[in-house]
């Protein structure tokens, strides 16, 4: 449709000096600015005499972010995650400061090669040196766990992109191609949808069982990302549905921008809300999905250490040392806990009309 | 046209697309297993290549690639047979299908049941007085039921009934109607709990801001009828629909499930079958879960069209 019309971006460019009736000096061609609903302005120049009037508009993210501060539990969610993401990424630099442990410092003495209740010397009097204990080998729970939130937090995200940048293409596709593409791309996701994807998961691990920490970690950010890509595409292709027909994008394929142009610098943008809260919620999925693979064992695989791992060594002496399995589950807890909480809050935050009351 | 037809139609449409699916879940599994390095009879040892032949010989890994799988598929859509394990010896697997399925079916079902009860009344509850203090708490209780692993709570609550209050067994299996099944179910409910629980809060908060609810009130029905025969049936569509996914969670629960309680079930058998390589095992696993899910799904598509007369097929 779209390759029988002449481009013709050079004429529209230039606006005619009538058109534009205030020359806004604070917005240059770079500049993002969000709308609601955000008009094809990824194209700014093409569409530049409409430039004027877009600023009076209230910003939808400015709104979506006032009501995000007014729920206390999403806002609770915010700082906690934000608290472990920090504490994760420079705790262990800051206990090697302190104390000079770091995670995988295992004691000379061979008296200390065994695990030391929380806050105790290993004496037994009361001390600060291990705030979680130690665990078998008489490492820093502490400095583990904070270690394994790296570990934890970065496949999550990274499996989530995975899984954005399979699902947006995929879906955003299929939904504005429309016709029998789409028809064949979604029967493809609903067969794929039914299958028992976490099994065929397990196989695919276990039968290609990495014997390097790296390689495994390689192959359940594939595993993580496949199998989470689905709902975001059938999510993309329902917003790209409602969209595809308004006015900009007719205005953007009327000014002769190319299709995929069309999908990822007009359409997709728009589509940035549910898939914004989506991936949210799928990181807690994932990481949730990902202990349970090394629950398994085959998931991340030592000397790397999640807190999937950590957890599953601490289920071993469950009876004896509980603060071994105790404090990486309950960290994780609380992390997925606050990522669901701030999940949930921008979804009422970026779509009031679902929210409750 | 009438209707029955019309769901006639449905169902054996979708009866059909279940035997693509399954070749295609067969296709992927038995490719997976065959491009991985390695064979379910290579060890740290090297076998002796007169030995190694006779292996090869012995389960037709000498003919070429096609011929293996077309009789994988053949035997199993032709014959239902999925042939017989390689470590466990001489035991065929549909055999062992049969043994473990029932204590699988048994903990999930359960599981599911205890969920359902507890999710749908604590969801009412916390829906009938919204943002009351007993609403947050639920709703606060039921997030951490969806953010704590099962792997979590299982072994903490063995740590609190078993090995502190001596009330329930820490593990194994002793039959169904016997105190071993109790926590294990436990473990395995509580995330469906606090998902129905949610679902439920939400599906019925809208049904009650709903035109024929205010219809049925201002006819002077009591606030328990109201509840019950009219919100309740609308307010639970999104639990049904849940049902459909919370069966497929359900099996990769069991398998935790089976894991920490050392139950003799499909998950542990399957988990067994995938370090062993075993793969006709896991072969019939895989597709034996990947029919009952789709036939389960069919079954919740066919209930929500009983449910909600709206919905045609």
């Amino acid at each position: 449709m779209d390759e029988d019309r002449p481009p013709t971006p050079d004429v529209a460019a230039k606006p005619e000096p009538g058109l534009t009736p205030d020359p806004a000096p604070s917005y240059r061609a770079g500049d993002v600015i969000h709308t609601a609903p955000e008009y094809a302005l990824a194209d700014a120049d093409v569409l530049g005499a409409e430039r004027g009037d877009v600023i009076a508009g209230t910003s939808l993210w400015r709104d979506a972010w006032r009501r995000l501060l007014k729920n206390r539990l999403a806002v609770f969610g915010m700082v906690v995650v934000a608290l472990i993401t920090l504490a994760s990424l420079f705790g262990p630099l800051v206990i090697k400061k302190l104390t000079g442990l770091t995670p995988d410092y295992i004691p000379s003495d061979v008296a200390l090669l065994r695990s030391i209740p929380p806050l105790t010397a290993p004496d037994g009097s009361f001390s600060w040196t291990h705030p979680m204990g130690t665990d078998n080998q008489g490492r820093d729970l502490l400095a583990r766990v904070l270690q394994g939130g790296q570990i934890s937090l970065m496949v999550g995200i990274i499996a989530t992109l995975v899984s954005l940048l399979i699902g947006v293409s995929y879906g955003a596709t299929a939904g504005y191609l429309g016709g029998r593409i789409d028809n064949l791309m979604m029967r493809a996701v609903d067969v794929l949808y039914s299958l028992p994807y976490i099994i065929i998961v397990i196989v695919l691990l276990a039968v290609f069982r990495s014997q390097t920490g790296r390689g495994q970690i390689v192959l359940l950010f594939i595993a993580l990302g496949s199998v989470s890509w689905l709902t975001m595409a059938r999510i993309v292709r329902g917003q790209v549905l409602s969209l595809k027909n308004q006015e900009f994008v007719l205005a953007a394929r009327a000014t002769g921008v190319s299709t995929p142009r069309i999908i990822f610098r007009h359409i997709v943008p728009n589509t940035l809300g549910p898939v914004i809260v989506y991936s949210t919620l799928t990181i807690p999925t994932v990481m949730l999905t990902e202990a349970f693979l090394s629950f398994l064992g085959f998931g991340v695989q030592p000397p790397l250490a999640s807190w999937g791992t950590l957890a599953t060594d601490g289920i071993q002496n469950i009876g004896i040392y509980p603060w071994q399995l105790i404090f990486p589950g309950v960290t994780m807890a609380l992390t997925l806990f606050s990522l669901n909480f701030l999940g949930d809050g921008l979804r009422d935050a970026l779509d009031p009309q679902t929210s409750r009351q | 046209m009438s209707v029955l037809p019309n769901m006639l139609r449905f169902i054996i449409r979708r009866l059909l697309i279940t035997i693509p699916t399954i070749l295609v879940v067969i296709t992927i599994t038995w490719g997976l297993i065959r491009l991985a390095p390695g064979n379910f009879y290579s060890t740290e040892k090297a076998i002796p290549p007169a030995i190694e032949k006779n292996i090869r010989e012995k389960y037709g890994l000498d003919k070429p690639w096609y011929e293996q799988y077309g009789r994988t598929v053949w035997n199993i859509f032709r014959h239902l047979d999925f042939g017989t394990s390689l470590k466990y010896e001489g035991q065929s697997v549909n055999a062992i299908i049969a043994r473990s399925l029932p204590v699988s079916a048994t903990v999930g079902l359960l599981a599911y049941l205890l969920a359902l009860i507890v999710g749908i009344l604590v969801g009412s509850l916390a829906a009938l007085k919204p943002n009351s203090k007993s609403d947050y708490a639920s709703m606060a209780l039921a997030m951490l039921g969806i953010s704590i692993p099962n792997f979590v709570l299982g072994p903490v609550l063995v740590l609190v009934f078993s090995l502190t209050l001596y009330w329930l067994p820490p593990s194994r299996w002793n039959g169904f109607p016997s105190r071993s099944v109790i926590l294990p179910i436990l473990t395995l409910s509580g995330l469906y709990m606090a998902y129905i629980a949610r679902l439920t809060r939400a599906g019925m908060l809208e049904v009650l801001r709903s035109d024929y609810i205010r219809t049925a009130r201002a006819k002077g029905l009591s606030e328990r009828q109201v509840v019950m025969r009219h919100a309740l049936r609308a307010g639970l569509m999104p639990v049904v629909s849940y049902t459909g996914p919370a069966l497929a969670f359900l099996v990769t629960g069991t398998v935790v499930v089976e894991r920490i309680f050392v139950l003799p079930g499909l998950g542990n058998y399957f988990i067994q079958a995938s370090l062993n390589r075993d793969e006709p095992l896991i072969i019939g696993i895989v597709s034996f879960i990947a029919i009952t899910l789709l036939l389960m799904n069919l079954l919740v598509d066919i209930a929500y069209a009983y449910l909600d007369p709206r919905i045609r097929y």
